[in-house]
């Protein structure tokens, strides 16, 4: 297993792996978005208050999960990077960091543009809000480490810091709707028992959560790829993956 | 020592060190990152008088009277426990409505009113199409499920 795991972590072995991956990946995501949305905006019933303008769940939700997700997968892998050196995980590290800014911001958004009409206001100062944007400032951080030295390894070391101390973050934006007060509805999915959420309309946002699980899969490779073409200019492996057009 | 090991009790040491410093900080935060009041909070003086604070509870049904000129509208909120009576000028969001959760801004009167400056719904977490929640209620009321016409 361990030297599986060598090879695996090998940039020249995963730059090839991650171009014969990522057109399987791109059509999975493509499908799995149009069948979610489908399902969603056509199929999915409209709700018994809040009419259409719930359909926006479909986006926002599987967002803020990614938001979360992509947060726990960018912090190990910089964890991993800080304690083996292994220039694998900072690259995954480094091109995870601007995705899962991205999904923080589109998460934020349209829940501002819900809450206006249903809520009264675009924006509140409660505890899920407010760690939602921290969290979205800690990912600028780390973009903003990334790019702050000369050095790529000492920039992705100090990020990976900065995201492992972002850690604490995690649970508290996961909790926060149970341990205060906040006007943030409490949790639908992840609750212990059922979902309180009808059938027709969970299965559409779990195939929209699935798709962009494949998306950032897509981006994070093809982001790799240059990212380590980048970090590894000089060496053997490219020069020989350039002549050979892979 | 390795230095690889060294490098691992550093992270370790990190991450134990930022969670305790979590863990202390929301115990100190506590309460004060409460949102909104409840009405017993209210009823029992936990809520800051003469300051603006945040009420949040259910509209007890049957209770919003509209004013027959402006848009002044009473209505008292409940935790099932207490009530506390509501004032507020001006307009309501969507999904205002009898057995709605809503959170209200605004300060306590020397009546007891809570004269709102601002009201804002608080959705519940639950996502049902019309049928579905008619089919409920129905159920809960005792009643026979309407046949959809």
């Amino acid at each position: 297993m361990w030297y599986w795991f060598h090879r695996f972590a090998s940039p020249a072995y995963f730059y090839r792996f991650a171009g014969k991956a990522i057109p399987w990946l791109a059509t999975l995501t493509g499908l799995l978005l149009l069948a979610g949305l489908y399902g969603g905006l056509v199929l999915a019933p409209a709700d018994y208050q809040q009419g259409d303008s719930y359909r926006i769940i479909f986006i926002h939700v599987p967002s803020a999960w990614m938001s979360l997700f992509i947060y726990v997968v960018m912090a190990t892998a910089g964890g991993i990077g800080l304690i083996w050196h292994i220039k694998l995980a900072e690259v995954i590290a480094a091109c995870s960091a601007p995705i899962g800014a991205s999904f923080t911001f589109i998460a934020l958004a349209t829940g501002s543009l819900w809450g206006k009409p249903m809520w009264g206001t675009w924006w509140v100062w409660d505890a899920r809000l407010t760690s939602e944007l921290i969290l979205l400032f800690l990912y600028f951080g780390v973009i903003a480490l990334q790019s702050a030295g000369e050095d790529k390894r000492t920039a992705s070391r100090a990020s990976a810091i900065l995201a492992l101390v972002g850690v604490i973050n995690i649970p508290i934006i996961h909790f926060s709707v149970e341990w205060w007060n906040t006007l943030h509805q409490g949790a639908t999915v992840s609750k212990m028992g059922a979902p309180s959420i009808h059938t027709s309309m969970l299965v559409p946002l779990l195939i929209m959560a699935l798709a962009c699980k494949f998306y950032y899969a897509t981006s994070l490779l093809m982001r790799a790829r240059v990212e380590l073409l980048e970090r590894e200019h000089n060496s053997n492996w490219i020069r020989e993956a350039l002549k050979n057009h892979e | 020592m390795k230095p690889r090991r060294q490098r691992m009790i550093f992270v370790a040491v990190m991450l134990l060190g930022v969670a305790l410093a979590g863990v202390l900080v929301l115990q100190a935060i506590g309460e004060n990152m409460l949102y909104f009041y409840s009405p017993t909070q209210i009823k029992s003086g936990e809520a800051p008088a003469n300051h603006t604070v945040r009420v949040g509870g259910l509209v007890v049904e049957g209770s919003v009277r509209r004013e027959t000129q402006g848009v002044t509208v009473n209505f008292e909120l409940t935790d099932t426990a207490e009530r506390i009576a509501v004032v507020y000028t001006g307009i309501l969001p969507d999904l205002f409505r009898e057995g709605q959760g809503i959170v209200a801004r605004g300060r306590i009167g020397k009546d007891g009113v809570f004269v709102a400056e601002e009201v804002l719904a608080k959705h519940d977490e639950n996502y049902m199409p019309p049928d579905v929640a008619e089919a409920l209620e129905t159920a809960r009321s005792g009643g026979q499920v309407k046949a959809k016409p």
